[in-house]
């Protein structure tokens, strides 16, 4: 096998300067990080027995004409401090190849899709945070006519990658997608302003009945209906997904069918705008592996209703993670901006952003169902049907103003409340609640000189789980190629005073075009790193991290 | 080990391959992925064009505050460079489903005359090469890539202003 990968990747790339001659495009890139750790009492971390950590990756695609290939090389030696730990060795993680023109697109091997909002299909990566779910099998696109896309999957997702190779999923994933974008069928509609497009999906998972107790579904179909209308600023989408009988450890082996729907809405113009969203899901959780647990195997993905936070008490602290089991979210956002040249706006104006979004628990209701018969359905729902148990609530507002050329200022509040029964972040029982306020403020020195400061409070409501903590950065840049920083954050408020820790971290960056090194030293919270709404673990750590990007 | 002694060959000879890029057999040009824009209309990559004048690609997204930075700055002086150079900016928001939504109205809430295009599971990103956002490419008139950055720091518009310029005479 492993020789195959080898003799595989050198005919891909000695294949692609021979094509290359007619003419073709290369693109990737490259990233590695690297750690040096410390043991470090105060915060429990331990040195590694192998000291230090590196994790590499290599992105190959070549393209000529319809055809196309490409590889990932992928290296941990051994994996980097949070990552899955069953990750380890080195060699080829991705690799396809396949050939497309205006009618097919077809793809053998490993790939990346998703269907419409991804609640029942959408296979992806995402780097940092080692969350990989890509297909193992084949993909074929077709446009049979003009305004239709049809797209079918088949294969195993990627659970693993052990001793340098990939291990799939036990459960197989067949799915179909079909969108249809009237507009291209009726010019007149979008010469008035109205754009339609309707599409549905079917995802199918079988998997072999491995439980001795019960008799389970070996194929599970889950299916859902989508729309996206608009006409001029207006826009109103939504997908509607139900699942059939899923028995999982997730759910504790119920045979109740999942359902899930999201609507977005919104409306814009020159300086405004403003967005409402919707969700309830229920028994949702679909994976291609019914004991799978954690981020593995997921077939689909489902979004949180809460806007990505990047201030660093804002965004490690309290992160809200969707319930595939059930919830009930909602969201808005407005954006404004006051003109320049009023009173309030100033010369420049002024930026205003306002979110708010809120999660609760659904109601299941289990009168007239017995939990014993033997058809282990155990309650009955209706969608947007919610209790009054608080799981999440955020209201933010965000103010941006320019004072001069050389002067701008941001200032944020944050209004968090977190229930950690569900949650589960750390021993607290019940609900934390917590204010946030961050004020930064960006000077320009000269064209290419810039420092920025962002100073960050917390207050903990009832001085809850680790009570108040504060941040303060500041950042030094040189344009294009360097910055240089420091941070500073500290759990100053911790009720237990043994607790009371400071995390110093510095970072020098030099960035070459499409280059990038950055080095990193210092004391780093533990805490859940949250991307796109998956989130993973990282154990606190104090050394050196190094990390090198390039793309060509 | 043996792996990683082969792809350290190729990465040398590809690299060998970009030092000389003007001799390269490698055509250094835009992949063709289908995206949407914010309208649901379907834009192929590989299609993007701009009447032989240069194209701004520029990857985004809605929760990246340097990302923001540098497209609101590019925004004051935006018609002053479509004038002088003719360039076209696309601006390629990655969010995904989770913040997707709110590509449309932040956009126009900041006003910005780019062509929006989507790529919520990463699929343009990917075929780029693109590790991080911000990443900022300059595509000649002839669709050769020819300026990246992967960064933004203040001033940094100056020397893709600067590229722009170079490409006009």
């Amino acid at each position: 096998m492993k020789r195959f990968k080898l003799e595989f990747l050198v005919f891909v790339l000695t294949l692609t300067p021979i094509i290359g001659v007619s003419q073709g495009s290369i693109s990737g890139n490259m990233e590695t990080i690297y750690q040096y750790l410390l043991t470090d009492t105060l915060i429990g971390a331990n040195q590694p027995a192998e000291k230090s950590l590196v994790n590499s990756y290599a992105n190959i695609n070549y393209r000529n004409q319809g055809f196309k290939a490409g590889v990932r090389m992928e290296s941990y030696l051994p994996r980097i401090l949070g990552y899955p730990d069953r990750f380890d060795g080195t060699g080829l993680g991705y690799r396809y190849f396949g050939y497309e023109n205006d009618i097919v697109d077809v793809t053998v091997g490993n790939f990346y899709d998703q269907f419409g909002s991804g609640l029942i299909f959408r296979a992806y990566e995402d780097r940092a945070l080692g969350f990989d779910n890509m297909m193992n099998g084949f993909r074929i696109k077709i446009k049979p006519y003009k305004g239709v896309a049809i797209r079918t999957v088949y294969g195993r997702q990627r659970f693993s990658f052990e001793n340098g190779q990939n291990v799939y999923s036990a459960g197989l994933v067949r799915a179909l997608d079909a969108e249809f974008n009237l507009n291209e069928w009726f010019p007149k509609m979008e010469e008035k302003g109205y754009r339609l497009s309707v599409a549905g999906s079917f995802v199918s998972k079988f998997q072999k009945d491995n439980n001795p107790e019960f008799i389970l579904p070996e194929n599970t179909g889950s299916y859902g209906g989508r729309f996206d209308f608009g006409f001029k600023k207006f826009f109103l989408n939504a997908e509607y997904v139900i699942k059939e009988q899923d028995p999982s450890q997730d759910n504790g082996y119920i045979y109740n069918y999942g359902k899930g729907i999201l609507i977005n809405t919104g409306y814009s113009k020159k300086g405004f705008g403003v967005l409402l969203s919707a969700k309830s899901i229920d028994n949702m959780s679909f994976r291609s592996d019914r004991d799978a647990a954690l981020q593995d195997l997921q077939i689909g993905f489902i979004p949180p209703l809460t806007k990505t936070h990047t201030y660093n008490l804002v965004a490690t602290l309290y992160p809200y993670a969707s319930q595939p089991n059930g919830e009930v979210a909602f969201q808005a956002d407005v954006f404004y901006k006051i003109k320049r040249g009023t009173k309030l706006g100033g010369k420049y104006g002024v930026d205003l952003a306002l979110n708010f979004s809120t999660a609760y628990e659904p109601i299941q209701k289990t009168a007239g169902i017995s939990p014993n018969d033997s058809s282990r359905v155990m309650y009955r729902s209706t969608l947007f049907d919610k209790s009054s148990l608080i799981y999440w609530r955020d209201i933010n507002v965000t103010i941006e103003k320019k004072f001069s050329k050389k002067l701008k200022m941001k200032y944020n509040y944050f209004n968090l409340v977190f229930n950690n029964d569900i949650m589960k972040l750390t021993n607290e029982k019940g609900i934390i609640r917590s204010h946030i306020g961050v004020i930064e403020a960006e000077y320009k020195i000269n064209p290419t000189n810039s420092i920025r400061v962002e100073l960050q409070k917390l207050w903990a409501v009832d001085q809850k789980d680790r009570g108040d903590w504060a941040t303060a950065m500041v950042e030094y840049s040189i344009s294009p190629g360097w910055f240089f920083s420091l941070i500073f954050q500290s759990n100053y408020g911790n009720p237990v005073e043994a607790d009371r820790i400071n995390y110093p971290m510095a970072f020098v960056g030099k960035i070459w075009g499409a280059t990038r090194v950055q080095v990193g030293y210092g004391r780093q919270n533990e805490g859940l790193f949250c991307v796109g709404g998956v989130c993973r673990f990282v154990p606190a750590s104090n050394g050196l991290t190094v990390s090198f990007t390039q793309s060509f | 080990m043996k792996n990683l002694v082969v792809l350290v060959v190729v990465l040398s000879s590809l690299s060998f391959g970009f030092a000389q890029e003007e001799q390269s057999v490698f055509k250094n040009s835009i992949p063709a992925v289908d995206l949407k824009d914010v309208n649901g209309k379907t834009v192929s990559t590989g299609d993007l064009t701009n009447d032989g004048h240069p194209i701004i690609i520029s990857f985004w997204a809605t929760w990246c505050s340097p990302c923001k930075k540098e497209l609101n700055t590019i925004h004051e002086d935006y018609i002053d460079w479509v004038d002088e150079t003719g360039v076209k900016l696309i601006a390629v928001s990655i969010d995904d489903e989770r913040t997707k939504s709110r590509v449309s109205p932040y956009v126009d809430s900041k006003g910005w005359e780019y062509e929006i295009l989507l790529d919520p599971n990463g699929e343009f990103k990917r075929a780029m090469g693109v590790n991080n956002v911000p990443h900022t490419f300059v595509i000649d008139g002839s669709g050769k890539i020819v300026y990246s950055h992967n960064n933004y720091a203040p001033g940094d518009e100056l020397e893709l202003y600067k590229v722009l310029l170079e490409l006009a005479e």
